[in-house]
């Protein structure tokens, strides 16, 4: 019996215009925790994609040995017989269902010809204990936290008996509480004789993790390192193919004092369920600076930026937002944007992007006003000019900008998402959660970004559950926690200790 | 060389392409099968009168799926307001030049009073238009309750329906046979179109953008030349251009620049693609809404002024299945049912080739459940070819 519990050889996939995987091979012993590491575009989910049968036998070149037997997955059911399950880096739970249902969608099971539901239950309990997870099997899913949603999701893939587990980007979007959680639950699959393959962004749980660990790049395998060989700065210098010394680049200039956006005694109440959101929240933010606002998911600090940004969501709001020293109460995003406000929102698929459009009419269409006459006819020139033009100065890996957002990388259309909101030339940059799903190569570049614009005299107010980049990029810090601010911080005060005593509190 | 160029362009944009194949591929099966009389100028002519107010609604209805909703009023609106239009003209003597505008503005109000509940509350477009599909139908038969069928004798109000253009230059003796005005038109449109691909080509190739080989584009600019000018030829030697197809084109041709090239096009695709995005974008999704509701009202106008001049007269049954007729359209000209992805001339194609159908069908003697059986199978198989093709390209 072989070691291995995969071996992909010489795979090579194409899109149009584009080469995904160039002749990779990538082997996964039994019983060990592989993580997949590579910058934006580099591979990893296509070859995932291609493991799990999205990509049927036949759309690509090579072959693949899992558990012994050659496989020719024709559909994601024939890999998921074979025993491999596979969490995508989008999330696949349906929200308005529950979750023993979202569990054994497509396994019902029956008595006769009628679901047993009692039964099903039953099962999801056991599944839910496998994966520590306390809430009850008939809770919504939509109910659910992000990072309860994740082990729901991994409760799915056992219930399916998977051997080989591929989790993509599984921690991105979870805090450092979920993702220690998600990684012990890893840790004890293992033990139960899981394979598991897991592709990551964040190179400390990457080190934490792994057993072995392959890097991709350009869609390419570049090496297999084995833990004990591996350190974070190797695995940049492999994945960027050069080394980055400091991935918080430094500021040379200091923020003004020149208050640019005030909140003053800011409440929300969210009027469908009558819950206080957000209660009495007061910040400033100064020309040139970059303003962090920490906490855990869910403390308040994404409707805290939607409330402001001419509340989309209909809270009921009290207040002042005072910006550019007047006073606003924007009704709509349109005001907002109008007064120098942008806000880049966390979730890029759901309300960031047309994913079914270019990324040309991404980029411009938050101010098609600059390249517009002044009757509302679009420049065709200046279009193609301006896109390009943010194309490369954010580097967004792409054949053309004639390109469907759909077809990128995760981390490529962050950048599109970024550009579209640089595009307004806005004076107050919102981002939330402005590196999720990015490498750290592309990471540093943002950063850099970053520093740039507030040179320039923007400034920016970055929501982001990753403390080290709060802590890295923020000339100050609020702490958010369950609506309410609970602290602030200077960068000298700002501590990972002190914040997270803040955000629990 | 070129064969294989030719096979993977058409590969690449099968959708595209493949409405056109379709339309040629069934002018040909049909002028077979009648003998020659599919292509003949009187049924060509008659062909496009036809599609006139058909294309007319598919042009608004294709804005209104592009933004994710329906409108199943249109028809009966249409027929409504058509027979309002002939009251005007008949009981209260009002000058056509009046009632038209006066109409068109009605059609408007109509289109808000559909969109209003749905852009603000949220209601489903179809069941906000479902009631008004019921409402319109109600108001037709009563505006035409007294009367019966209301007959239009005002002859330049009917012109719009059966009327030619004037030919200007009738008086030089060149190709007697001919409507001159007509075969200018015809070689202003080719000399425009030429140079419009011309510059569009030369501007991609600047940037580096993807175009057809040369061989193969000028291939392309034969091949559509020479379809305008047969059409131009066929028009020509009838009585020319009609008044519906030139109302038709310029509806066409404002609604396409509007969609492609101006700030409200993009707004309106942008809505259609992801409405959350578009809203966090600063964009108004309720007044887009309202905007693209109004529009279809208007157009629901104009197309019931033609159809009443063409008939030449306001009946109870006027409109009666418009709706679906425009929605096939739609379909068939590749917008995407699930919103956001769709073109104005893509529909006008539809259009064609849909009223091509009936037309041959009709010519054809096909008995009439028949025809709608087959309706029917082309709808559906055109919506399952868009989905195939689209899938396969992603
Ligand atoms: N359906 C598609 N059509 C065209 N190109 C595609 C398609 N899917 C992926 N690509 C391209 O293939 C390359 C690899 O993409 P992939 O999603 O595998 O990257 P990744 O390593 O998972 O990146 P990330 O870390 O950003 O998620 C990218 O350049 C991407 O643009
Ligand atoms: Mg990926």
């Amino acid at each position: 019996m072989s070691t291995y519990m995969l071996e992909m050889k010489n795979i090579t996939k194409r899109f149009p215009g584009v080469l995904a995987l160039n002749n990779v091979t990538f082997s996964v012993k039994k019983g060990e925790i592989h993580c997949l590491v590579g910058e934006n575009g580099a591979g990893k989910s296509t070859l995932m994609k291609i493991l799990s049968g999205v990509y049927p036998h036949g759309q690509f070149e090579g072959s693949i040995i899992f558990d012994g037997n050659e496989a020719k997955f024709s559909h994601i059911h024939d890999s998921e017989k074979a025993g491999i399950g596979i969490i995508y880096q989008e999330l696949a739970l349906v929200p308005e269902m529950m979750i023993y249902e979202n569990i054994l969608l497509g396994h019902e099971i029956q008595k006769g010809i009628q679901i047993d539901i009692p039964e099903m239950i039953k099962k999801t309990e056991q599944l839910l204990e496998m994966v520590h997870l306390s809430v009850k099997p008939t809770e919504k899913i939509k109910e659910l936290g992000i990072g309860k949603q994740q082990l729901v999701e991994i409760a799915k893939a056992l219930s399916r008996k998977a051997k080989l587990l591929i989790l993509d980007e599984p921690t991105a979007a979870l805090n450092e509480n979920d993702c220690e959680n998600l990684l012990n639950i890893i840790r004890e699959l293992k033990s139960q004789g899981v394979t598991c393959i897991m592709i990551s962004h964040k190179l400390k749980e990457v080190m934490a993790i792994a057993d072995t660990i392959t890097v991709l790049r350009d869609g390419q395998t570049i090496c297999t390192l084995d833990k004990k060989e591996a350190t974070e700065q190797l695995l940049i210098k492999h994945m960027v193919g050069r080394s980055i010394e400091n991935i918080y680049p430094t500021r040379t200039q200091k923020p003004t004092n020149e208050t640019v956006l005030e909140i003053k005694n800011w409440s929300g109440i969210d009027s469908k369920t009558g819950r206080k959101i957000l209660q009495n929240i007061s910040l400033t933010i100064n020309k040139g600076e970059i303003v962090g606002l920490a906490g855990l998911v869910g403390s308040g600090r994404t409707e805290l930026a939607r409330s402001i940004f001419g509340n989309p969501d209909g809270y009921i709001v009290s207040g002042k937002v005072i910006a550019n020293g007047k006073a606003h109460q924007f009704t709509h995003p349109h005001e907002a944007i109008k007064n120098g406000i942008a806000y880049a929102s966390e979730d890029r698929k759901k309300n960031g992007l047309i994913l079914i459009q270019s990324i040309k009419d991404n980029i411009l269409l938050a101010n098609l006003k600059k390249i517009s006459s002044t009757i509302g006819i679009i420049k065709s020139e200046e279009e193609i000019v301006q896109a390009n033009e943010y194309v490369k100065s954010l580097t967004i890996k792409t054949p053309s900008i004639e390109q469907f957002v759909l077809n990128l990388s995760g981390g490529n259309q962050q950048k599109v998402s970024i550009a579209k909101w640089l595009f307004v030339e806005p004076k107050i940059l919102i981002l939330d959660e402005p590196t999720r799903g990015i490498d750290v190569g592309a990471k540093f570049e943002i950063y850099t970004l970053m520093n740039r614009l507030v040179a320039q005299g923007m400034s920016i107010l970055m929501i982001s559950s990753e403390l080290p980049e709060v802590l890295g990029m923020s000339d100050r810090v609020y702490v958010v926690a369950g609506g309410k601010i609970t602290g602030e911080l200077t960068r000298q005060e700002a501590t990972q200790e002190r914040v997270m005593e803040l955000a629990t509190l | 060389m070129i064969i294989e160029d030719f096979k993977a362009v058409i590969k690449k944009n099968i959708r595209d392409y493949a409405m056109y194949i379709a339309l040629v591929f069934i002018m040909i099966i049909f002028s077979i099968l009648t003998g020659g009389n599919f292509m003949s100028s009187r049924n060509i002519a008659n062909l496009l009168n036809q599609t006139g107010y058909i294309a007319v609604l598919a042009t608004g209805m294709t804005l209104i799926i592009v933004i994710r909703h329906i409108d199943l009023s249109v028809g009966f609106l249409s027929g409504f307001l058509g027979a309002i239009t002939a009251i005007l003209l008949t009981q209260f003597h009002v000058a056509v030049w009046l009632a038209i505008p006066i109409v068109l503005a009605l059609g408007v109000v109509c289109g808000l009073i559909t969109g209003l509940p749905v852009a603000l509350l949220g209601i489903p477009a179809f069941v906000s238009s479902l009631a008004g599909w019921l409402v319109y139908r109600g108001a037709l038969m009563l505006s035409t309750a007294a009367t019966g069928t209301i007959i239009i004798p005002n002859e330049s109000f009917n012109a719009l329906g059966n009327g030619f253009i004037p030919d200007l230059f009738s008086w030089i003796p060149f190709l007697p046979q001919y409507h001159k005005t007509t075969l200018l038109i015809g070689l202003l449109t080719i000399c425009v179109f030429i140079l419009s691909e011309m510059r569009s080509r030369s501007r991609k190739m600047q940037y580096n953008f993807a175009v057809l080989t040369k061989p193969l584009f000028l291939l392309k600019i034969l091949f559509i030349t020479l379809i305008i000018t047969y059409i131009t030829f066929i028009l020509a030697g009838y009585n020319g251009l009609s008044w519906t197809f030139v109302i038709m084109m310029v509806v066409v041709i404002v609604y396409d620049f509007i969609a492609r090239k101006t700030m409200l096009g993009r707004h309106i695709f942008a809505v259609g693609g992801n409405p959350e995005a578009a809203e966090l974008s600063g964009i108004n999704v309720k007044k887009i809404t309202l905007f693209v509701f109004g529009s279809m009202g208007f157009l629901s106008a104009l197309s019931g002024i033609l159809f009443t001049a063409r008939l030449k007269s306001a009946t109870p049954q006027a409109g009666t299945l418009f709706e679906l007729d425009a929605i096939a359209a739609c379909y068939i000209g590749g917008v995407s049912a699930s919103g956001g992805i769709g073109s104005i001339t893509g529909s006008l194609i539809g259009a064609l080739v849909y009223m091509s159908l009936m037309n041959g069908m009709n010519l054809m003697g096909t008995d009439i459940s028949m025809q709608y059986i087959i309706r029917g199978l082309v709808l559906v198989g055109a919506v399952i070819f868009d989905v195939v093709s689209r899938k396969r390209k992603a």
